[in-house]
């Protein structure tokens, strides 16, 4: 059976409550104060995993279209990616507002000191262009250019579980098998990245 | 100082730790938050993920997550000494944001994997060099020793800390009990080892990696400060299972994980002894592991601490860390002649 457009239509109705459901549970359970003893550190681990598990689920799509001969499953990709974005935001702006309360000097500070934070606000601001620049006239505008900047979302399927690898103190087997889950699905797209190595 | 006046013998306090106290939330939102909670955060894992948190996915039924714990009411005085002016933080933010990683790495883990914890009967067994050792029973933890409160500070050292109120006694008066040999300089603690109740001694993606028994030390000279505490009540009752029950060690100006929870045994000894942080990541947990905020983790910056206070989400506070984590009149002699930044 094929995905039709009308098919496609109510995946992504879908797919949108698969990824806001889980937001407004977030928000009942810290308005109902089920959301742990110090609900900051729940949040941010939250949405922190919700932007992975989002980053997982968009780069799935086009090995999973591929698999399943399903082309207009490619289509579901934007708005997967602006999920990404939105829980990375959500898990950004708790980390500012509720477990810095906004000190930037020391944000800078930490920065500096965490290199995790540095790789995550790297990815972040990857994640940021893609966003930015996923629009329909952007993406014409932009041509050639638009799949080359879009390519790095490769890095951030790299720096997102390293990140979270680096954040732990000692759990690191959940985070390893984050980052071999990414790796493989990086390495899926090994043929359309050798392109970018240098040639020797 | 008005705030003495709180630690009138006798007198049961009314604050908002007893409302907040009321307030539990009802049985049936603990359970579906932990199965939804579980198949969120793992859901991309798929067949990759192990049993243990396999049967968290599919245990819709169970009621792990309540606190069924009993504890029971002490008695005890409540020394002016140990009254500090900070407020302290509610009941069940202290029961529910535990590092206790037999009982699972995560925050809650240990309040909702620790409830049916066994502690009778408990044995405590004090030996080494000393002149005469001795083994406590869960009564004898309770009886043996004159109970007193101590509102201590707490400081992870993972940036955040709290304000306990413990109930205890001194470890100086246990160790002198039992009657400290001269040539010993090092005191050994290690938790009880029982995978069978610890879930996270059996499986290692729960435990976190650590080398179980998990085991702690202090030099003798710490052991004999006045602050260092043995504690068997929280909140004027017993320690709940997630905080340590049935006793463990308190040490105030030191981060929280020298501060080692279900002690079975306390063993006297002419060096070092080894510690668990430590074996795990030597590079990133000392020895020693006084609260400082000019020595950084390798990897975060210990210059100030998220205080978890009374009230909700958008009442946090971010204050300095102090050095010693502000009992340095009692404890910085111990270190004059130690580097801070080497010993770490
Ligand atoms: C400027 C950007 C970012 C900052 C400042 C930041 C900050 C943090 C902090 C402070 C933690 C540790 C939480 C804790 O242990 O208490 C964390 C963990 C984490 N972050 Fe980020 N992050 C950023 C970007 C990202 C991005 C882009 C992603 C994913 C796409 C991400 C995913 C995660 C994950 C999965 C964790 C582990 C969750 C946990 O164990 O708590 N982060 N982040």
């Amino acid at each position: 059976m094929r995905l039709t457009p009308r098919g496609l239509w109510w995946l992504k109705g879908g797919l949108h409550i698969a990824f806001t459901l889980p937001i407004l549970y977030l928000v009942y359970l810290v308005l109902t104060d089920n959301a742990g003893g110090d609900p900051v550190q729940y949040i941010i681990h939250y949405t922190g995993m919700g932007a992975l598990n989002s980053l997982l689920a968009a780069l799935a799509v086009s090995p999973l279209a591929k698999y399943l001969k399903q082309g207009l499953l490619l289509q579901t990709r934007r708005l997967i990616g602006l999920y990404v974005f939105a829980y990375a935001t959500l898990h950004i702006a708790a980390f500012i507002s509720l477990d810095l309360l906004f000190a930037w000097g020391f944000l800078l500070e930490e920065v500096i000191k965490r290199p995790y934070i540095l790789l995550g606000a790297l990815a972040y601001t990857i994640l940021l262009l893609l966003s930015v620049t996923s629009f329909m006239v952007v993406k014409k505008k932009m041509g050639k250019r638009w799949q080359q900047l879009h390519n790095w979302v490769y890095l951030v399927a790299l720096l997102a579980p390293i990140h979270f690898y680096w954040s732990v103190k000692s759990e690191i087997i959940e985070p390893s098998i984050y980052i071999v889950i990414c790796a493989a699905l990086v390495y899926l797209r090994k043929q359309k990245l050798v392109k970018y190595l240098p040639k020797r | 100082m008005t705030h003495h006046t709180r630690f009138t013998k006798g007198i049961k306090r009314q604050s908002a730790w007893d409302l907040a106290d009321n307030q539990v939330t009802p049985e049936s939102v603990f359970k579906d938050r932990r199965s939804i909670v579980k198949a969120l955060g793992l859901g991309a894992l798929g067949a990759s993920i192990p049993g243990y948190v396999q049967a968290g996915l599919f245990d819709f039924g169970s009621n792990k997550s309540t606190s069924t714990f009993t504890t029971s009411p002490l008695q005890f005085s409540q020394p002016k000494a140990f009254a500090i002016p900070d407020p302290l933080t509610p009941e069940n933010k202290i029961t529910r944001h535990n590092n206790f990683y037999e009982f699972g790495t995560s925050k809650q883990d240990p309040f909702d994997n620790a409830q049916a914890f066994k502690v009778n009967p408990w044995s405590l067994q004090i030996d080494g060099l000393v002149d005469k050792p001795i083994t406590l029973d869960l009564d004898d933890l309770t009886k043996r020793f004159a109970l007193e409160e101590r509102r201590y500070r707490l400081r992870c050292v993972e940036a955040w800390s709290m304000v306990v109120p413990w109930v205890g006694f001194s470890l100086a008066s246990l160790l002198t009990e039992a009657g400290v040999q001269s040539s010993a300089t090092h005191v050994a603690f290690e938790t009880l080892f029982d995978p069978e109740q610890m879930p996270g001694q059996k499986n290692r993606l729960m435990g976190g990696g650590i080398h179980y028994p998990y085991v702690e030390g202090l030099t003798l000279q710490e052991a004999m400060n006045p602050l260092a505490f043995l504690a068997v009540g929280l909140y004027g009752k017993t320690l709940p299972p997630q905080n340590g029950a049935p006793i463990r060690l308190v040490v105030p100006w030191k981060y929280g994980f020298k501060s080692i929870k279900s002690i079975v045994k306390i063993h006297l000894m002419d060096k070092q002894p080894p510690t668990s942080w430590n074996q795990l990541a030597s590079h990133e947990y000392g020895f020693y592991a006084n609260v400082n905020p000019e020595v950084d983790h390798p990897r975060w910056s210990q210059a100030s601490e998220r205080s978890i206070g009374e009230g909700g989400l958008f009442s946090a506070k971010r204050i300095p860390t102090q050095m010693f984590n502000g009992y340095g009149d009692q404890v910085a002699g111990l270190y004059k002649h130690l580097d801070l930044r080497k010993y770490y």
